[in-house]
């Protein structure tokens, strides 16, 4: 296919059908881990970014890429891997964060409150996804992937993924 | 351009090493939430191993790949830290390994993302996010063990006893280091003020004019190693080329 008869937004468009294979209510795009498309004559590039240095989704996700991208013609395509600069929680997208909290786990905090070195600091307000309370507690750091954390509501008692601020 | 492969298969070997350490908790762990997070720690780890490898393997251009690097180096080729091929022993060595290594690779990855070399420095810029994660973990383990009870201050006692000698070497530069442009005697002094920082706060003692052993930065390791290695390299060595 050639670059005259598509254009990046509907590239962007297709790219949003592809999920997180962890995060399965996330798009690729919500999260931000698509940075760039450039598109050269009958060569597309894309540009992805992992969240953390060891998500074992990024394959996965290169791979889901390319087939999506294969099916609307493109012969040439070429994925690259960046790492700089380095992914944050910022990039979510404001819908991405609906539907994380839509799916039961609390989207991130903005970093600015929370990116803090301090030992034993106390844990940052998380809201619970379900009943809205922020009483909530902060059980582990590390959760079911790099990307969260685990917290349980003190007035819904219902334990909670948090994705946590990074 | 030797000098800069070597450095980065050092960096590599250090997080693959101690990765594989970590993941030998995997089930084992004292509670499920410790488990997860020792096992999360592990594949941050894992992860920037990779991203070492895969720029070592595009610098040697001899056919050489990640896996290859990782799964077909001998024992002697291998350039790890001797810290971080020391075994778990209990809960409070394997929290003490954490929190020395994590709070050198804080101080290190802050260097090296202004290194000349961009991807070192992308590497490491995006690594710094995690090692923060790594050491605050790790140090608040140190506090509440040191602090916690007659049992707990023993057994860090002991792990400090244990792993204390191995953090000389991690100043000590070799050629490849110097030769890269990496200045690693200057993070000595960070380093010591925040191990002292925390130790004060559980409790423990820094030692001071201990034995330091060396020799992991240059392939000759401790016993060890060979043992991570058998059981690491075991699929590929028995089955070479093999894939999922």
């Amino acid at each position: 296919m050639k670059s005259s008869t598509i254009d990046k937004k509907a590239l962007y468009a297709y790219l949003e059908e592809i999920k997180d294979p962890e995060v399965p209510v996330l798009s690729i795009i919500d999260l931000g881990i698509v940075r760039d498309i450039q598109l050269n004559d009958d060569e597309l590039k894309v540009t992805i970014t992992p969240t953390y240095t060891g998500c074992p989704a990024m394959d996965m996700i290169a791979a889901a890429i390319r087939v999506e991208l294969s099916t609307l013609g493109f012969k040439k395509i070429k994925i690259i891997n960046s790492i700089s600069p380095a992914w944050t929680t910022d990039w979510m997208s404001e819908e991405g964060k609906r539907k994380l909290k839509e799916y039961g786990i609390a989207p991130p905090n903005p970093r600015q409150q929370v990116c803090n070195d301090k030992l034993f600091a106390a844990a940052e307000a998380v809201q619970c996804p379900l009943c809205n309370s922020f009483h909530t507690h902060r059980v582990s750091e590390f959760g079911s992937t790099a990307c969260k954390a685990l917290y349980q509501c003190d007035d819904c008692k219902e334990p909670f993924d948090y994705f946590k601020c990074h | 351009m030797s000098a800069l492969i070597d450095y980065t298969l050092h960096l590599a070997d250090n997080t693959l090493i101690l990765g594989q350490r970590n993941a030998e908790w995997c089930g084992h762990g004292p509670v499920l939430e410790q488990d997860i997070a020792i096992t999360n720690i592990s594949l941050d780890l894992i992860g920037q191993a990779r991203s070492f490898y895969q720029y070592a393997a595009e610098l040697k251009a001899d056919g050489s790949t990640e896996d290859s690097l990782a799964y077909l180096r001998t024992e002697r080729e291998f350039k790890n830290c001797l810290l971080v091929e020391q075994p778990n022993g209990d809960w409070a060595q394997t929290m003490l390994r954490q929190f020395l290594f994590s709070c050198y690779q804080f101080f290190l990855y802050q260097q090296l993302q202004h290194h000349t070399n961009t991807r070192l420095a992308a590497i490491a810029e995006k690594s710094l996010k995690e090692v923060r994660y790594h050491l605050r973990w790790s140090s608040e383990w140190i506090i509440r063990l040191g602090d916690g009870t007659g049992e707990s201050h023993s057994r860090m006692l002991t792990a400090i006893d244990e792993l204390w000698r191995y953090t000389g070497e991690l100043f000590i530069p070799v050629t490849y280091e110097t030769e890269t442009g990496i200045d690693i005697t200057s993070l000595k002094e960070a380093w010591l003020n925040n191990i002292k920082i925390v130790f004060d706060e559980a409790t423990l003692p820094v030692p001071e004019n201990v034995f330091m052993q060396t020799g992991g930065k240059t392939g000759v390791h401790t016993e060890h190693l060979g043992f991570i290695l058998t059981e690491l390299q075991y699929v590929q060595r028995a089955y070479p080329g093999s894939e999922w």
